[in-house]
């Protein structure tokens, strides 16, 4: 009696994950219906965001999403893998401990914090150095790029030490150098490894918020140059939320939030189901 | 130059390059700490704990409606977010294993992990702040649970699976139900392990600010009312921050400190309970 109760309530809860990840498919679709309704394709296409009208087109706020993050990811890729090379291959033990264990620290202090760093310390350097407001995309992105950058170093250095040692010795005996180990050896060996975490790096990065929205300035114009302010999904949302006065408005935010879960949801599944799967099946 | 040697020195440069990105990347983000490290200390006083919110250029004014909200909102959200996590995580490895189903709930659960929290936060905007009228603690308290349960769940499950069969079958053997089995046994047995998901899923959402600009929302008050809007130390850093006045940019960094304190001691504490767990075996 008491048996099935427990195995009920273990199965109710679990199942609850499902239903609720549908329930959120369904209420922001839902809630998005009518702009969908009203605009259509032009939803996607045109970058006219004008409340006072209520006009609403995301291009910019897509495009600003899209762009932002793949700034970020030219970035921060070359600089993750040169710190998961270093952390596993060339720091010494006592380093790699130290090293290790504070990139994982960091990668688990709030995003609020990397924006507040930004607003406040990088964004006047790169008025310095550029001129303008300093806030704009390429702010966004390098301070994105730093944001994601411990995360990553994390999971490309764990998908590299998934390397046999046997195999790194096989290549040491036939005179390899460690560069030549880590280019043929290790690279190959944890290829998807390393691109699936990448992925997952780029999944988060999407989506995040707090980073961003203190240095990209929030206008929705689809910039002309990366030092000009833009806005992205998450910064629209974070911003206007609160100050949406109409239905069309709430339900043009609804759709842009639809947008965002669509576009993270694909690029994590790809990660998991295609790159990763693949490192789960090698082992 | 024998080819030997161009490799020798091509090895050079490839590992002076990636140990000189590693220096960088770390510059950065020690920089980063150093930032929020002075900032926070200079910014920190007594009145901090003592005093709520008050109108810029208030000399009496500090942070106890966040501190108070945010350690609401975190154990509402615990409240929530772990007995489902952890009991379906208990579903995965002791029922599901490896059916269909189960498997679509881990894929499902890890997508969720990495989704972006802003979305929750629109979601529980629709259902639970549409309908009650106004903002509430109880819609930000449930945005950071539903952030919470994949975060549970996937560690439930797999240090649940850690635990030997033989000990299970053990007690199969000496006529034990399976849900006694379950508590007493593979319960026992992963205690640490369970226990350091928790902390690292309360660190994860702790940090949260995107989920709450629309369901705590923030207000500059000391409350207790789980019905009204609930100010926590992530918006309130977002609000101090961006605001124009200096004395609440000073609050800001204290608030942005204290909670970056309690979310590294939180992963500390979870990473040394692990450690001294496997130790122990």
């Amino acid at each position: 009696m008491l048996d099935k109760i427990f195995h009920n309530m273990t199965r109710f809860s679990a199942l609850l994950i499902l239903f609720i990840v549908a329930w959120i498919f369904v209420v922001l679709f839902d809630h998005s219906t009518e702009a969908m309704q009203a605009f259509g394709f032009d939803f996607i296409v045109k970058d006219e965001w004008a409340p006072n009208v209520d006009k609403f087109g995301a291009y910019a706020a897509i495009f600003g999403s899209v762009v932002s993050t793949f700034l970020a990811m030219l970035i921060a890729i070359p600089v993750a893998i040169g710190v998961a090379i270093f952390l596993s291959e060339i720091a010494h033990d006592r380093i790699k401990g130290f090293f290790g264990v504070s990139v994982e620290l960091l990668a688990a202090i709030p995003s609020v914090i990397y924006g507040m760093w930004g607003l406040f310390y990088f964004v006047p350097i790169l008025r310095d150095l550029f001129g303008g407001m300093g806030i704009g995309l390429l702010a966004a992105a390098i301070v994105l790029s730093i944001m994601i950058l411990p995360f990553m170093a994390a999971v490309t250095r764990d998908a590299m030490n998934t390397t046999p040692d046997i195999l790194k010795e096989s290549a040491y005996a036939l005179g390899g150098t460690q560069w030549d180990v880590i280019k043929d050896i290790i690279i190959p060996y944890a290829k998807a490894g390393i691109i699936g975490s990448l992925i997952l790096a780029l999944g988060r990065a999407i989506g995040e918020t707090m980073a961003v929205t203190f240095v990209m300035g929030n206008v929705h114009h689809t910039p002309a140059s990366i030092l000009d302010p833009t806005t992205s999904i998450p910064v629209t949302l974070a911003n206007e939320f609160t100050e949406a006065d109409s239905s069309i408005y709430f339900s043009s935010l609804f759709g842009l939030a639809l947008t965002l879960l669509v576009m993270s949801f694909v690029v994590i599944a790809v990660a998991k189901f295609y790159f990763l799967r693949k490192v789960r099946k090698g082992q | 130059m024998t080819a030997t040697q161009k490799r020798i020195v091509i090895n050079r440069i490839a590992l002076a390059l990636s140990t000189l990105s590693a220096v960088v990347a770390l510059g950065f983000l020690f920089w980063i700490l150093y930032v929020l490290f002075s900032n926070g200390i200079n910014a920190l006083n007594w009145n901090i704990f003592t005093m709520e919110g008050a109108p810029p250029g208030y000399e009496e004014s500090g942070l106890k409606h966040a501190l108070v909200g945010q350690l609401i909102l975190v154990g509402l959200a615990t409240l929530i977010g772990v007995p489902l996590g952890i009991m379906a995580g208990t579903y995965l490895s002791e029922y599901g294993k490896n059916s269909k189903l189960a498997h679509t709930i881990r894929d499902i659960s890890d997508i969720m992990m990495s989704a972006p929290s802003i979305v929750i936060g629109a979601f529980v905007y629709a259902v639970v702040v549409m309908p009650m009228g106004h903002f509430s603690a109880w819609a930000g308290a449930i945005a950071l649970g539903i952030i919470m349960i994949p975060i549970i769940l996937r560690t439930t499950d797999d240090m649940l699976q850690l635990v030997p069969g033989t000990l299970r079958e053990a007690a199969f053997a000496l006529g034990a139900p399976k849900y006694k089995v379950i508590m007493d046994v593979v319960y026992r047995g992963a205690k640490a392990g369970i226990l350091t998901g928790v902390l690292l899923g309360i660190a994860r959402v702790g940090g949260e600010t995107a989920p709450l600009l629309f369901t705590s929302f923030n207000d500059n008050f000391f409350t207790t009312d789980l019905n009204e809007a609930m100010p926590s130390l992530t918006v309130t850093i977002f609000n101090y921050a961006i605001s124009p006045y200096e004395d609440w940019q000073q609050l800001g960094w204290a608030a942005a400190f204290i909670l970056s304190m309690f979310i590294l001691g939180l992963n500390i504490l979870g990473r040394l309970i692990l450690f001294y767990g496997k130790k122990r075996k």
